[in-house]
């Protein structure tokens, strides 16, 4: 029944969390670290998945994204916004004319606790008002319980639906919990076809972590090898500070090279991150710090 | 391995709508960012001149003669070094036994252990001082010697402290004595990390200590002396006498000495045996080895990799427990290869001041001849040299992270101790073909075994004549463990209880 088109590959957590741990120990510094605080903005996606959002929310979002920073710093947009689907319209409103993409989290997010027709139907729905990405997350309950043709089955049928459009796979490791699982999560989706493989829906702590992104980073170059395709990569949720995201940098650039350092292939789900960033960057630019109250809310 | 240019600028088209042929499926790994120098910049004093530490106090040698100790990653002079001759030893060896009998060997236990946790603590406060000194005599990264070297120092003279006044328990129903006074001479691959192994567990015990730090690397043993003054600890408890061969010899020859604790080549070991033989003075080697590290198909590949890492370029591959024989299951050969050429191809060779930097100078220039011989030897031999490309230094003694395929169990580089970041790889079919192979050196040091299934570890962990097998990890190193080998890698074990024994008579 549930027989894996590939081979099961195991982890060793020791390894795997001593490997993570050596890439906060490169230092990046002056007009390198300039370089990268700068393509660390042009890789986020800005998110906002509150109940109590609204279209002017998330023109606050959109407008953030679109520019995030002063001219002077020269600082590129945002990659994309990410939404609930009863916003995508108003986003794409917003960014229009803009290089910022619109991603909707779709699929019943974030427990994907539904019936598969209403997954489809939400998808659908997001993709018709213009959403340029699908954030789908996938049934840990039937992940867990060994599921995995129907985990497999429902991606595969997302990824129909999307028509398209973009499809980021959510496994939400902090519910699989083990490496085994992530990386087992990691090889389902890319052989059911999504375009990028996400850690988590930022419901749920921990969120992403340099290890489990490790994992799937590893899973996305085997694949590479193996068909020659490039998926991307979006850590999402727990990603706080500038420091933090220059770890993710360090070990994307030693772990698939420079050939993933763009917004095509790799992101950060975040919504603080983006002004710890921006702070780094004034003080990169200007040689000192400013207050937090010069960098708008997203 | 610095990339010239910055990928930033370059945005792709979304890549994944086309695959990429088979035979242009490389990665650029390293490629996207440019890690600037970041030198480690603590100060540290360094001496012109350096005596000898003979009974609390730094002394002109009566030799007259000194040495002079580089830094080998730009070959510029640190420091001038005292020289011992014979005399001089006989003098280190004389204070020590005045201090064994009238001070340290009577002094209550629970005394001896306050005086070493005061050491542990002292080295702590000058741990980044005593890191940076290592590194710039040594040429071993600041990482290395900042994140494992000092830690681990300062533990060990934890961890002896703890046993000075419970060696009742760690002998039940026996009463332990000391030796006496203990010979030790140390290597110059974990200088300060080798002075702790010997002078920690021969402290606590009640014996006092004549150490010879290596000709290359004597500045951290040196200023580990200074620690010791500090630290009030009693004239005479531990000298520290610096010099080349002649001076171990005039060591091992006087019959002061009650031990002699050696860790080296195994050829210098098997000088040591011969002289010592039929005296009744009680020896313990640690020596070279050749150790395999066996990796099982169903091993995580990924982290199996990592282990391979850690196991030949940990500190240049200038450790005794290196597994410098790679051991790969023949169904995982090709993955693990294209796996170890991807992940050599980050490793960044240079300065060892650089925090950024993962491999650091080779000690000497006749360590490097010596590396340079034995590669040699494996391509003339026709085993197929693995190196990534990347620019050494002008200055100083570099040796890029390499590896050997195609490598026989007849090739020298397949028994001989390269003490260098040179892997030979060998493949096998069955546990039992893996079993032979690991076992067929005469060495047996250490070893590694990756596999997810726990059972196999057990089983083949138990066939291995290694005294030290670490399982899916390597390089891995406590004090509480003891550590030591079989066969022509030696005799006696450091670390944990079983490092206390080869320090006591036991009644």
């Amino acid at each position: 029944m549930n027989t894996l088109p590939f081979p099961r590959r195991s982890v060793d957590q020791v390894m795997t969390e001593e490997r993570a741990a050596a890439f906060t120990k490169r230092s990046i510094k002056a007009d390198s670290k300039l370089a990268a605080l700068k393509l660390a903005i042009s890789m986020m996606d800005l998110t906002t998945l509150e109940g109590k959002d609204t279209p002017g929310k998330v023109a606050h979002l959109c407008r953030k994204a679109v520019s995030p920073a002063e001219p002077r710093y020269g600082v590129p947009s945002c990659a994309a916004v990410c939404v609930y689907p009863n916003m995508v319209a108003a986003a794409k409103a917003f960014t229009k004319g803009t290089p910022v993409k619109v991603a909707a989290v779709a699929t019943a997010f974030p427990s994907g606790l539904m019936p598969l027709s209403v997954k489809l139907e939400d998808t659908r729905l997001a993709v018709e008002d213009g959403a340029d990405e699908i954030d789908m997350v996938i049934d840990r309950g039937a992940f867990l319980r060994g599921e995995y043709r129907q985990v497999f089955d429902e991606i595969a049928a997302v990824k129909e639906a999307c028509r398209g459009a973009h499809l980021k796979v959510i496994f939400e490791t902090g519910e699989l919990q083990t490496y085994d699982n992530v990386r087992l999560a990691a090889d389902l989706a890319i052989a059911a076809g999504a375009d990028f493989i996400k850690t988590s829906t930022g419901k749920v702590s921990p969120a992403a972590t340099l290890p489990v992104t490790l994992v799937m980073l590893e899973a996305i170059r085997d694949h590479f090898y193996k068909t020659g395709v490039r998926i991307g990569m979006k850590p999402a949720g727990g990603i706080r500070t500038a420091k933090e995201a220059l770890a993710y940098l360090v070990m994307l650039n030693e772990t698939l090279g420079a050939d993933w350092m763009t917004p095509a292939l790799f992101r950060f789900g975040a919504s603080s991150l983006a002004n710890d960033v921006l702070m780094q960057i004034a003080r990169l630019v200007d040689g000192r710090y400013q207050s937090a109250n010069y960098f708008s809310l997203p | 391995m610095k990339s010239k240019r910055n990928a930033l600028a370059t945005v792709h088209p979304n890549a994944t709508a086309h695959a990429i042929p088979a035979d242009q499926r490389r990665l650029r790994l390293g490629e996207g960012l440019l890690y600037a120098p970041s030198p480690e910049t603590t100060p540290v004093k360094i001496d012109r001149e350096y005596g000898l530490f003979i009974d609390g106090e730094f002394r002109a040698p009566a030799s007259g003669k000194s040495f002079v100790t580089i830094n080998p990653a730009n070959e510029k002079k640190l420091a001038r070094v005292a020289e011992a001759d014979a005399a001089d030893v006989d003098r280190a060896v004389k204070a020590a036994r005045r201090a064994q009998e009238k001070v340290w060997g009577k002094m209550p236990a629970r005394e001896r252990g306050k005086y070493l946790y005061r050491i542990a603590r002292l080295i702590q406060e000058h741990s980044r001082e005593l890191a940076v000194l290592e590194t710039m005599d040594g040429g071993k990264t600041i990482k290395e010697s900042r994140d494992i070297d000092l830690p681990l120092v300062a533990a060990h003279f934890f961890y002896y402290a703890g046993w000075a006044d419970k060696l009742d328990y760690a002998f039940p129903g026996r009463r332990s004595r000391p030796v006496g006074v203990a010979g030790q001479i140390i290597p110059w691959n974990f200088p300060l990390l080798m002075a702790a192994w010997k002078l920690a567990p021969a402290l606590a015990t009640g014996n006092t200590c004549v150490l010879k730090p290596a000709e290359t690397t004597p500045l951290t043993a040196l200023h580990l002396a200074r620690i010791l003054q500090e630290a009030d600890l009693p004239p005479g408890v531990v000298n520290i006498v610096t010099g080349a061969g002649e001076t171990g010899a005039a060591f091992v020859a006087h019959p002061g000495v009650d031990k002699i604790a050696f860790t080296g080549s195994t050829e210098v070991g098997k000088r040591i045996a011969a002289t010592l033989a039929g005296t009744n003075r009680k020896l313990t080697l640690e020596l070279g080895g050749k150790a395999a590290n066996i990796v099982f198909d169903d091993a995580p590949l990924e982290q199996a990799v990592e282990g391979i890492v850690a196991g030949i370029y940990f500190n240049q591959g200038h450790v005794c427990c290196a597994g410098s024989r790679l051991l790969v299951q023949e169904s995982v050969y090709e993955e693990v290869i294209r796996r170890l050429r991807d992940r050599i191809s980050t490793l960044r060779v240079g300065d060892p001041l650089d925090k950024n930097t993962d491999i650091g100078a080779i000690n000497s220039k006749a360590q490097l001849a010596k590396i340079h011989e034995l590669v040699a030897s494996g391509v003339e031999e026709g085993a197929e040299l693995v190196q990534p490309r990347c620019r050494l230094p002008e200055a100083g003694y570099w040796f890029p992270p390499s590896f050997f395929t195609g490598v026989t169990a007849a090739h020298r580089i397949a028994r001989e101790e390269i003490f260098g970041p040179v892997l030979s790889v060998m493949t096998f079919r069955t546990p039992e073909e893996a079993l032979e192979r690991a076992n067929q050196t005469p060495y047996g040091l250490s070893a590694g075994v990756w596999t997810d299934k726990g059972s196999k570890i057990f089983k083949i962990a138990a066939k291995l004549r290694a005294g030290v097998v670490w399982a899916n990890t390597y390089n891995k190193f406590d004090p509480t463990a003891p550590f030591g080998g079989y066969k022509e890698s030696g005799f006696g074990r450091e670390g944990g209880l079983h490092g206390l024994l080869p320090y006591v008579s036991l009644n």
